[in-house]
């Protein structure tokens, strides 16, 4: 069996004192896609959001890349970077940078935040960008994107760092039809490539058409699956 | 602030003219200017008291009315009196060509010598204005001494530097701001009394005289105030008012007799003194050319220093701790709560027994860091306006809080705060003018000099308002265009 990357172990999230996550348990292995399923403000996104250390967790641990993430502990630099090498994360709304074009917004983390040399990460930038279709927009602004374009650039740019563990946050919601059999292939190839995918969704048909298991949440829980 | 002060005398003299009666002697002169002049009463400060109140009061008599005082800046009783905002201004105010061109001027009522005052320590090297090469020589805007001033700077090349007032002149020869001032008597005597170390030189300079200055339509009340004028002359009334300020001295008989006589005074004529307007913007025009550059200059490295500062501000208050935080707010605060005029007197005059600092560097520092509070609250709305998934995405790539700021939060913060920023530059350009007060000759300053010298506002005031837009449109296109490059 596939070595286990991802280890989320009861973790729970609290928000102005509700519990938005609560006691949430899964695993993610090498190569494995996973869809967590659920409706709005049943708390999928926020599990991604505490597995790529952007929620602190009120309870519970997440192992990941090497890295343990456990309530009450804020990571040092060294480990902030261990986390961020070993994770990527595709928001919704792609959260690309706005003052940059595409391919700074993919060369940006490898440069700052991993030091690497500008040139070699242009390069891989726009390799990167081309593999996934969108090689011709590299120097367009990101409000000059389609949604299908700024979400593929989003892709490279959590790529870029050659991350074990893709999350990505309701990929499918800015996407025609064409666009998300399109989507399907790209994150099989990825989960291929040994990463292991993560996507919260609540397009029941696209996660059952694309992923190898699902989790579906309620309530902050995982309520079947996991 | 001039304009600002010319609008609101603009008004309250309307009223008063429609409130006129017939049995008041409306006079106008500036209780700033202080005694022996005008000067509020020290006993009740609702009252004035000076040599002119005495002068004012003898007209009123003679003319069957009752004289009423209305304050009006120094600068502005030409203008004012030409407007009619009252009958008569009587403050100090000197006789020349160009006055006589632009109103109905009085015969002269007082004379006095120009004198040069020095510190006791210089009192042997410098003596004339001939030994002050290269020295920093005070006084008094738009007045017989600073066209002797101008004149003796192109011929012994010293540097003239003008007050607003003729009290810090004196205090900032005592300080060694300056080395010498040159100024009349009577307000030579005043400050040499009220500073001490300093010595009056015996050397006359020039000669000049004050005068009252009417609208120009209304020679014929001019001509029974000279009657009046004449007639005190003639009796001792003017010689009892001057003895009583301790201003009496041999050239007043002179004087006197003279005018009695049916003879006028010879004006000095100093600078070219031409009343053609457009002759006269033609010789002023590379003054205010070097003018402009100061404002612009002195606009830019301010607006630098604001720009440095209030982000700074802005950034510790965003991401510094909470005693940071309250320091921080404390000092926007209190900066932009007063006025920028009062921080530039206390950066100047108020600091001056401890630090003294250069006009220029006062003038920068002033406006910088009041600028800099405007300035960070800019910055400070925008980095909260960045939204949240930038940063969100900028830490989910691993960039560190330092390197989020410096690459992802402060350049799109720069981009909103864009637009308010070239505001506040087009503001700073304006309010740079208030630099005058501490004696740096900017734009505003040069155009208020020719206006007096001159006598009117309108071609300095469209020569000035034409540098300034000229100053200040093209950043204005360049922000707009920035800001269409960036738009989104």
């Amino acid at each position: 069996m596939a070595a286990v990357t991802l280890d989320v172990r009861g973790v729970a999230v609290r928000r102005g004192g509700r519990l938005v996550v609560d006691g949430v348990s899964f695993q993610g292995r090498q190569g494995e896609l996973l869809a967590i399923m659920g409706a709005s403000g049943s708390g999928k996104t926020t599990v991604l959001r505490s597995v790529a250390g952007l929620e602190p967790l009120a309870s519970g641990a997440i192992d990941v890349g090497g890295v343990t993430l456990a309530a009450g502990r804020t990571l040092a630099s060294v480990g902030r970077r261990t986390l961020h090498r070993s994770v990527g994360i595709v928001f919704q709304f792609h959260h690309l940078f706005s003052h940059m074009t595409a391919i700074d917004n993919v060369a940006l983390a490898p440069v700052h935040a991993l030091g690497q040399p500008r040139a070699a990460v242009v390069d891989r930038a726009r390799a990167l960008l081309d593999e996934l279709g969108v090689g011709g927009r590299a120097a367009a602004m990101p409000h000059e994107l389609s949604g299908g374009e700024a979400q593929r650039v989003a892709i490279a740019r959590a790529l870029a760092v050659d991350p074990v563990v893709l999350l990505m946050d309701e990929p499918t919601a800015s996407l025609d039809r064409a666009r998300r059999d399109d989507l399907a292939t790209t994150l099989s190839a990825l989960a291929a490539q040994g990463r292991t995918v993560v996507i919260a969704t609540h397009d029941e048909t696209f996660a059952r058409a694309v992923a190898h298991r699902t989790l579906l949440m309620e309530d902050g829980r995982v309520v079947a699956g996991g | 602030m001039r304009a600002i002060a010319c609008f609101v005398l603009a008004c309250s003299g309307a009223v008063v003219v429609s409130a006129q009666t017939a049995g008041e002697l409306r006079w106008g002169g500036d209780a700033e200017g202080g005694a022996p002049f005008v000067e509020a009463d020290p006993q009740d400060p609702a009252r004035v008291i000076g040599f002119d109140v005495e002068v004012a009061e003898i007209l009123a008599r003679g003319l069957g009315r009752t004289p009423r005082f209305l304050q009006v800046g120094f600068t502005s009783l030409d203008p004012a009196a030409a407007r009619g905002d009252f009958d008569i201004g009587l403050s100090g105010i000197e006789d020349s060509a160009a006055r006589r061109a632009r109103l109905s001027v009085t015969i002269p009522y007082y004379e006095f010598r120009e004198i040069l005052t020095v510190r006791a320590s210089d009192r042997q090297r410098y003596r004339t204005l001939a030994d002050l090469r290269g020295r920093r020589v005070a006084t008094l805007g738009a007045t017989l001494a600073y066209d002797i001033l101008l004149a003796a700077a192109a011929e012994h090349g010293l540097v003239v530097v003008t007050y607003e007032d003729d009290v810090h002149p004196y205090s900032d020869l005592a300080l060694g701001r300056v080395d010498a001032v040159v100024l009349d008597a009577v307000l030579a005597d005043r400050g040499v009394r009220r500073n001490a170390g300093l010595v009056n030189q015996d050397a006359d300079l020039g000669v000049g005289y004050y005068v009252g200055v009417l609208a120009p339509e209304q020679s014929a009340l001019r001509d029974r105030v000279n009657g009046i004028l004449r007639e005190a002359m003639r009796d001792g009334r003017l010689e009892s008012v001057f003895r009583r300020w301790e201003m009496w001295n041999e050239d007043q008989p002179r004087l006197y007799a003279r005018l009695l006589a049916g003879d006028d005074v010879d004006l000095q004529r100093i600078s070219p003194g031409s009343t053609d307007t457009w002759e006269a913007a033609r010789r002023y025009f590379p003054a205010l050319l070097q003018a402009a550059l100061i404002t612009l200059i002195l606009s830019c490295a301010a607006m630098a220093l604001a720009v440095v500062t209030g982000g700074l501000i802005a950034a510790g208050r965003v991401y510094g701790p909470r005693p940071l935080q309250a320091a921080l707010t404390i000092y926007v605060e209190v900066v932009r709560g007063t006025p920028l005029l009062l921080q530039l007197f206390v950066l100047y005059f108020g600091l001056a027994p401890f630090v003294q600092l250069p006009a220029v560097i006062a003038a920068l520092l002033g406006l910088g860091l009041n600028y800099s509070a405007y300035e960070s609250e800019i910055y400070r709305g925008a980095l909260q306006a960045v939204p949240q998934g930038q940063l969100d995405a900028a830490r989910a790539l691993g960039l560190s809080d330092r390197q989020a700021l410096v690459l992802v939060r402060g350049p799109q913060a720069f981009r909103l705060a864009l637009a308010p920023m070239t505001n506040d530059f087009v503001a700073l350009l304006k309010d740079s003018s208030l630099v005058s007060v501490i004696t740096v000759v900017e734009l505003t300053k040069q155009t208020s000099i020719f206006a007096a010298n001159i006598g009117s506002w309108v071609v300095p005031g469209a020569l000035c308002a034409a540098l300034y837009l000229v100053l200040s449109l093209p950043l204005a296109r360049w922000a707009r265009r920035l800001e269409k490059r960036w738009q989104q």
